[in-house]
């Protein structure tokens, strides 16, 4: 054993914040379950030192958006984001988070990526535990990838990180309506009058 | 003992018909008929018929419905708690300004349900203590549950600021 160890401190403070990683659960629906069971005792996130659950974003560095967020639920995540202390990561737990989801209606956000910059995905409709588990590891990577230790990495993402092509807005003459015509089970919008 | 179709035939008689699917009763009052008459026909069925329980009001836009004469129907779910029975009161009103008389003052229950029907379609309850929107923001103009309102909505969900790394 050497009497003196030389690291770089970058290396050090990723080191130490990839694993004690404190989520702030943000749970809307049943993705909020499965999260629930990767923190208890079968998958056991604090395996990877990430079970910390904090209902304070003040005490947080770690979101998990998990499920889907409406229209009058944006201000509020952006809220809670802008709260939570530096260093911090973001993850969008299951479909709903990511994309919409099946919930393609007039008040579902089509993804928060839209207006928050998300870190890692997870996939699925609810995601298994071990997919968020995944999850946290892909994160922990990247932490101990392009972590530094005064967050400088940050400052550099200036730009929007959602989606590049977003789906089109479909315009009140081409949307589509329900129910449609009942005559001939159209599901197109009839000329109204 | 008369029944209360009876009772409110005799009180307002030509004001309404009935109608039965089954063992849904039904008491349609017609748009022309609606404003002046529904408060009195409901509290009629409240106060001499024993429909003491409002259990729902709820909205329908029959825009594009096959044989529709009104657009807009509010339909009310009484409960008599004495005997079990039930009876459904569908009131219609129109466009432009669809229009209901409100039963906060028969039923306190009836608030919130009056204000959701207000949210989604637009109809307003005169004499509403306070009819706001109740599940959408405030700042919403659309009444998204009527027919020629697109299930995606006019962009509403996504007219919100992005948020980049850098700034937050």
């Amino acid at each position: 054993m050497p009497d003196f160890l030389v690291t770089k401190l970058d290396y050090v403070a990723n080191l130490v914040r990839k694993h004690s990683l404190w989520p702030m659960p943000f749970a809307t629906a049943c993705c909020g379950i499965e999260l629930m069971a990767t923190a208890s005792s079968r998958y056991d996130l604090a395996r990877f030192g990430s079970e910390a659950m904090r209902f304070s974003p003040r005490q947080c560095d770690l979101m998990i958006v998990a499920g889907r967020v409406v229209m009058k639920m944006v201000p509020v995540l952006q809220r809670i984001w802008l709260q939570m202390p530096e260093p911090k990561w973001c993850i969008s737990m299951g479909a709903c988070a990511s994309s919409g989801g099946v919930f393609d209606a007039y008040a579902t956000v089509q993804g928060i990526d839209r207006f928050l910059p998300v870190d890692v995905y997870v996939p699925g409709c609810p995601p298994r535990p071990e997919q968020l588990i995944r999850a946290v590891l892909d994160i922990q990577e990247k932490i101990q990838r392009t972590g530094t230790i005064d967050a400088r990495e940050f400052a550099d993402r200036t730009t929007y990180e959602g989606p590049s092509t977003l789906a089109r807005e479909l315009g009140p003459e081409e949307a589509i309506v329900a129910p449609g015509d009942f005559t001939t089970a159209s599901r197109f919008r009839l000329p109204l009058n | 003992m008369p029944t209360y179709q009876e009772v409110l035939a005799t009180k307002f008689p030509g004001a309404f018909t009935t109608s039965a699917f089954r063992d849904n009763a039904r008491v349609v009052v017609g748009a022309e008929n609606a404003q002046a008459v529904l408060y009195e026909l409901l509290a009629c069925l409240k106060t001499d018929c024993g429909f003491d329980f409002l259990s729902d009001v709820a909205g329908i836009d029959y825009l594009n419905y096959p044989n529709a004469t009104d657009r807009y129907a509010v339909v009310y779910s009484l409960v008599n708690l004495t005997t079990g029975g039930r009876v459904f009161v569908k009131a219609f009103t129109n466009d432009p300004d669809p229009a209901l008389p409100s039963v906060v003052e028969l039923w306190k229950g009836a608030d919130w349900m009056e204000r959701e029907v207000y949210d989604m379609f637009g109809v307003v309850f005169d004499g509403h203590p306070d009819l706001r929107r109740i599940l959408m923001p405030s700042e919403f103009t659309s009444h998204p549950l009527r027919k020629d309102y697109p299930l995606r909505g006019l962009g509403e969900r996504h007219n919100f600021p992005t948020i980049t790394r850098a700034e937050s």
